[in-house]
């Protein structure tokens, strides 16, 4: 196994940091140029959106229950279960929805991204395309980030609800919480702070996963072995990075929505 | 396939009052990780001719190909391509001039999602403004060129690999472009499907009177190239009679490490007395 010299490696991390920051610019340059490729940017919506449905439905109604019994178990001790809808709403709203919805969609898009683009670069394809007359960032890359980025913000409202349900149906058959009881109060501590915050992260998050999935499928090398190895990098990375900007972006909306 | 439509062959002409040759390269050279692939390298491609590159494996003939087209940049020198410096040329501008060029890849690099319809349609498709049925007419008569009308709706991965050669050039020549470049079109093919590829090139050469580089390591197809014209009349390629004075615009590049060692006509490199070249060639 060959040693890389700590200068070497800090170059290539800064030349990687330098390349991505340019695609993730030049996918947001291109939706202001012609032509837009709309076919591509519905096929991917489909693929991205439609097709992640049942799973973001599934996990978050898992999730929303899970929710509902910890805080029901905590909150029964000071005699307060009737609250557990208020708990699951916000959780799920604020922090778990758009969080759960980000690492779903990032371990099933960016994997499925990058090793589509990486098999197009391994095989010459990407290179075709620039031969033939057409920007590979315009055509593959920006309807991907557009598609992913709006697609996140309707899952992430599918999440919501589901957990919300999910909480409800645990809330009932463990606590005995009355449904049209907990709806109720789920809806009613629900403000325009707690909603924002909630829907301004997933489109973050999306662009996120989106630009870590195709960075490392454009620039994946050494054949097949190179494209599994990307597939793997984007997701670890995007999970990684949906993580750590979830607890900036939190601090920050809580900053300037004042809640 | 018809002759070339009137606005490309008037795009053929102003390319060559613009320059008096379709691809110029000056001095280039490249490295890959401190690794020289390339030395001051300078030939010159004229219009309607055909350049056959040898080399060695590694020796930096696909890599011409690739700097020619601007798909990567060298670390010093000038190439020029239809008079347009591609050195000095952002992306977005090269996308232009890459319409104007074709090139046929070694591994096909068709777009293995796409039918072979919209593989050959693929440029047409992007500018956007041809009609339905203009494209349907061109991609029928690009694949009748390379005789694989039947394969249409057929997907890459269902066919052989000298059928999707021929579909790669098929691709290349729907918008008539004024140079093409050909990287190792016989490559890992039998000789029967290799001669019905370089038939077709000769074809390209010898009807349209594209000008090409074509890389290769097969040496038989270059002087097939060299001893060979198409003719119209009869639609077969023919071998040129051996007391007539008829040429064909073909000559021959060779590279060795990096540089080359030698660039003329057929005579010259069949009456070379360079000992490698010799070793090479026979």
């Amino acid at each position: 196994m060959e040693f890389i010299s700590p200068t070497d490696f800090a170059k290539e991390k800064v030349l990687a940091v330098q390349e991505y920051a340019t695609l993730a610019g030049r996918s947001l340059g291109n939706l202001f140029k012609r032509p837009l490729y709309i076919a591509d940017i519905l096929q991917q919506a489909d693929l991205i959106g439609f097709g992640s449905v049942s799973i973001i439905i599934l996990t978050g109604f898992f999730i929303g229950g899970a929710l509902a019994q910890n805080s029901g178990y905590t909150l029964q001790r000071f005699g307060s279960v009737s609250l557990i809808g208020q708990l699951v709403s916000l959780g799920m709203v604020r922090e778990l929805g758009p969080l759960i919805t980000g690492l779903m969609v990032a371990g099933r898009n960016a994997s499925g991204m990058a090793s589509e683009l990486g098999s197009m670069i391994v095989t010459e394809q990407i290179d075709a395309m620039r031969a033939l007359g057409t920007d590979p960032l315009k055509k593959l890359v920006t309807p991907r980030v557009l598609a992913t980025t709006v697609m996140m913000f309707f899952l992430t409202i599918i999440s919501d609800f589901s957990g919300i349900a999910g909480g409800g149906v645990a809330s009932q058959i463990f606590f005995g919480v009355d449904t049209r009881q907990y709806w109720s109060t789920a809806w009613q501590i629900l403000v325009f702070q707690d909603v924002f915050m909630g829907l301004a992260k997933p489109l973050l998050f999306g662009f996120i996963i989106a630009t870590i999935g195709c960075f490392y499928g454009m620039t994946a090398r050494g054949g097949t072995q190179g494209v599994g190895r990307a597939t793997t990098q984007a997701v670890v990375a995007s999970s990684i990075l949906v993580i750590m900007v979830d607890f900036f972006i939190t601090r920050f909306l809580m900053t300037i929505t004042g809640h | 396939m018809a002759s070339p439509p009137a606005v490309a062959e008037q795009r053929r002409y102003q390319s060559q009052e613009k320059s008096q040759f379709a691809i110029e390269f000056e001095d280039v050279s490249i490295a890959f990780e401190s690794k020289p692939v390339l030395e001051d390298v300078s030939f010159l491609l004229r219009h309607g001719e055909t350049k056959a590159i040898f080399g060695v494996a590694g020796s930096g003939k696909s890599t011409l190909l690739k700097l020619a087209l601007g798909l990567i940049k060298p670390d010093s020198g000038r190439i020029r391509v239809l008079g347009e410096d591609v050195t000095a040329m952002r992306e977005d501008d090269l996308f232009e001039l890459r319409r104007r060029v074709g090139i046929v890849f070694q591994e096909s690099a068709l777009f293995d999602s796409l039918t072979v319809r919209e593989n050959v349609a693929f440029r047409l498709l992007e500018e956007g403004h041809v009609s339905e049925e203009e494209i349907e007419e061109r991609v029928r008569e690009a694949l009748s060129f390379v005789e694989l009308e039947q394969t249409v709706d057929l997907y890459p991965s269902e066919l052989s690999g000298g059928m999707r050669r021929r579909v790669a050039i098929a691709r290349t020549i729907i918008t008539h472009p004024e140079v093409l470049l050909y990287d190792s079109p016989t490559g890992g093919l039998d000789p029967v499907t290799s001669n019905t590829i370089i038939e077709l090139v000769v074809k390209q050469r010898d009807v349209y009177h594209t000008s090409s580089l074509l890389v290769t390591h097969r040496l038989q197809d270059a002087f097939t190239m060299g001893t060979h014209y198409f003719d119209r009349a009869e639609n077969k390629m023919k071998p040129l009679p051996p007391d007539s004075r008829k040429t064909v615009p073909m000559c021959f590049l060779i590279l060795r490490d990096g540089c080359i060692i030698f660039d003329g006509g057929l005579q010259e490199l069949r009456e070379t007395k360079d000992e490698y070249i010799r070793e090479y060639i026979s």
